[in-house]
């Protein structure tokens, strides 16, 4: 079978691209990714090939100056994911047929990361994020000696086999729109994996590891847009994962972040009206001693104020509120 | 056609007129619309991460309360369809959750057996409503007009609670309307992107950057304004976009229409009924290449 593929070049002759600068203003730096120069191959392979063997067929047989980065073709090693079509996938996981769009197949290095050449991008990003979250266990006393095994109940490892069944390829964070202007944040790899530590019952940081993590740049920096979930090869389902980490910082008492004080205001209003009382939500999540970020969501109030889109001053209940507020007594847990 | 309509709490709050107008188009689109109104918010995903028992008994009495209408649940809002969904199909999966919330809104009056189909008004429009029908309802073709889809997550991810594995086409159904109501789709990137708005009250900034950067996109793909099928989307395009702007030192002025805005208009309404002249963001140049005023 003939399929086109269309691969983004770049050659920065000898120059590696800029690499992230922390806490720089946005776009990321990398966002305002160098062009790329799209090169259209014609390859003869059978039906069921994947994107990679297309990309080794160029290589081999075609244009050595190709640099692409792979190397068990099982989707167990995570070196080549990349931009297939404009999402991050696996090349040797990806099927040429199925991801043949208007006749050809558009690989490309993806823009959310620095690149380095042709669909070869800096992992830096990537593993200093997956560091930032220590990602080893820090023994729970008492240890056992050398020549015996940690024991733990085995429903306790099962619980975290989805976060261990990552395989580090990037896929999730080169797609995550948090990320995109938030060099900042940690991502969805490294955060998933931060669950993983936090919940194993040999770590013995739990606390100390969900007080860092409800900083700046963790787990209330994402966007919740489900992009992670969608494009990860081995599924581990990285939202998911921050959002319990999201459950246990709260419930270890670190509740003084806006996501809590949201959640809060939210779970209040819902409590006692039925639904979302949009008026107090803002000044509330924003916190009401904070001047400064009160301040800040000053002008879009006015602005939709002037256009009629405030919402009603007086909040109305739902018809049959006492309903709700029962099911709030009942299993509101530290919402009731 | 009998729906369940739940209207959400963003189209009563700070989106009127995203009630107005699907109310509006709902008569053109022969559907009957039945009001839940004394349907709970969903929690928007804020309560379910928070607390899942909490978020399943809310949802599971929505579901029960549209079941015993006998009618498919019908939402006008990614967030609430997103929501829904995936409640929706736990609950139906997992008789344990199921029988948890049952257990919590028994004496209610109330029990979901796990029969109700959550579908948002994009979704009916190409699955029950059919297009000859609106193809029918269309007075007046919006040709001219290039418009860019702006999906949310919430009606396209995750995949499975949605139905999408099945029904794949609802990918690409904004696409497909667009060129139905005689307009032109943009094809850009940010189509299927994160608005923001989850993250506006945790990183203001960056969520704005986030919406702004969509909007600057499409703009450059030489689109008139964008369309969403969602409120909370609505709410950081238009209603935050002049702060974006200033956020990206950029000029945007790019309107947001609320799907049903962008039926009625095509259905042959007036854009003040649509309260078309109630956004942030004036939608006067774009109306004007319909030769249409606000």
């Amino acid at each position: 079978m003939q399929f086109t593929i269309e691969v983004g070049r770049y050659n920065p002759e000898g120059r590696y691209a800029e690499t992230a600068v922390p806490g720089e203003a946005f776009p990321a730096p990398w966002n305002a990714s160098p062009a790329r120069r799209y090169q259209t191959y014609t390859v003869e392979l059978p039906q069921h090939a994947v994107v990679l063997d297309a990309l080794i067929a160029i290589r081999e047989y075609q244009d050595p100056s190709l640099a692409v980065r792979c190397a068990c073709r099982s989707a167990i090693c995570g070196s080549c994911a990349m931009w297939i079509n404009g999402h991050a996938n696996l090349a040797c996981k990806s099927k040429l047929e199925s991801f043949t769009k208007d006749g050809k197949t558009r690989v490309e290095s993806p823009p959310s990361m620095p690149i380095i050449r042709d669909l070869v991008c800096d992992m830096k990003p990537f593993w200093d994020k997956h560091l930032a979250v220590k990602p080893w266990l820090e023994n729970k006393e008492p240890v056992p000696p050398p020549d015996e095994e940690y024991r733990v109940p085995n429903a306790a490892m099962e619980e975290l086999i989805q976060e261990v069944s990552c395989i580090s390829c990037s896929a999730c964070l080169m797609d995550c729109e948090s990320f995109a202007v938030n060099p900042d944040f940690l991502g969805p790899q490294a955060l998933a994996q931060a669950y993983r530590y936090v919940g194993d019952p040999r770590d013995d940081k739990t606390k100390e590891r969900l007080g860092e993590l409800s900083k700046a740049g963790g787990i209330w920096d994402c966007t919740h847009c489900f992009e992670c979930v969608q494009q990860c090869p081995k599924g581990v389902a990285p939202l998911e994962q921050i959002l319990k980490l999201r459950k246990l910082a709260v419930d270890a008492g670190f509740t003084n972040n806006p996501g809590t004080r949201h959640a809060d205001a939210f779970a209040d209003s819902v409590k006692h009206s039925g639904r979302l009382n949009e008026l107090t939500l803002m000044p509330k999540s924003t916190g009401l001693f904070n001047i400064v970020g009160q301040l800040k969501t000053l002008p879009s109030a006015i602005n939709m104020a002037r256009a009629g889109k405030l919402p009603p001053l007086i909040h109305k209940s739902i018809p049959g509120v006492e309903r709700i507020k029962k099911i709030f007594q009942r299993v509101g847990g530290r919402f009731k | 056609m009998k729906v369940a309509f739940y209207p959400g709490c963003v189209s009563k709050g700070a989106c009127p007129e995203l009630y107005v107008s699907a109310k509006m188009v709902a008569e053109p689109l022969g559907l009957e619309l039945h009001e839940l109104e004394s349907a709970p918010c969903t929690g928007a995903g804020v309560l379910s991460e928070q607390n899942r028992d909490l978020a399943d008994a809310l949802n599971g009495l929505t579901l029960a309360m549209a079941e015993a209408q006998g009618a498919e649940l019908m939402t006008i809002c990614s967030t609430c369809q997103g929501v829904l969904s995936d409640h929706n199909y736990h609950l139906k999966k997992d008789e344990v959750r199921r029988d948890k919330a049952n257990a919590t809104i028994a004496d209610q009056g109330f029990r979901y057996s796990g029969t109700t189909t959550v579908k948002h008004l994009l979704w009916m429009l190409f699955e029950d409503i059919g297009i000859e029908r609106v193809e029918r309802a269309i007075k007046r073709k919006l040709t001219g007009l290039k418009i860019a889809p702006f999906y949310g997550c919430y009606i396209l991810r995750p995949s499975e609670a949605l139905g999408l594995r099945e029904r794949p086409e609802r990918k690409t159904y904004l696409d497909r309307l667009i060129a139905l109501l005689g307009a032109e789709p943009v094809e850009y990137r940010g189509a299927t992107k994160c608005c923001g708005f989850p993250m506006l009250t945790f990183n203001r900034d960056k969520a704005l950057a986030m919406g702004g950067n969509h909007i600057l996109e499409a703009k450059d793909k030489g689109a008139d304004l964008l369309v969403t099928p969602c409120p909370l989307c609505h709410l950081n395009l238009d209603g935050q976009q002049p702060d974006a702007a200033r956020v990206l030192k950029k000029d945007i002025g790019v309107p947001i229409f609320h799907l049903p805005q962008l039926l009625g208009l095509a259905f042959g309404f007036e854009p003040e009924q649509l309260r078309l002249n109630h956004h942030v963001v004036p939608t006067k140049g774009a109306l004007e290449k319909v030769e249409l005023k606000v």
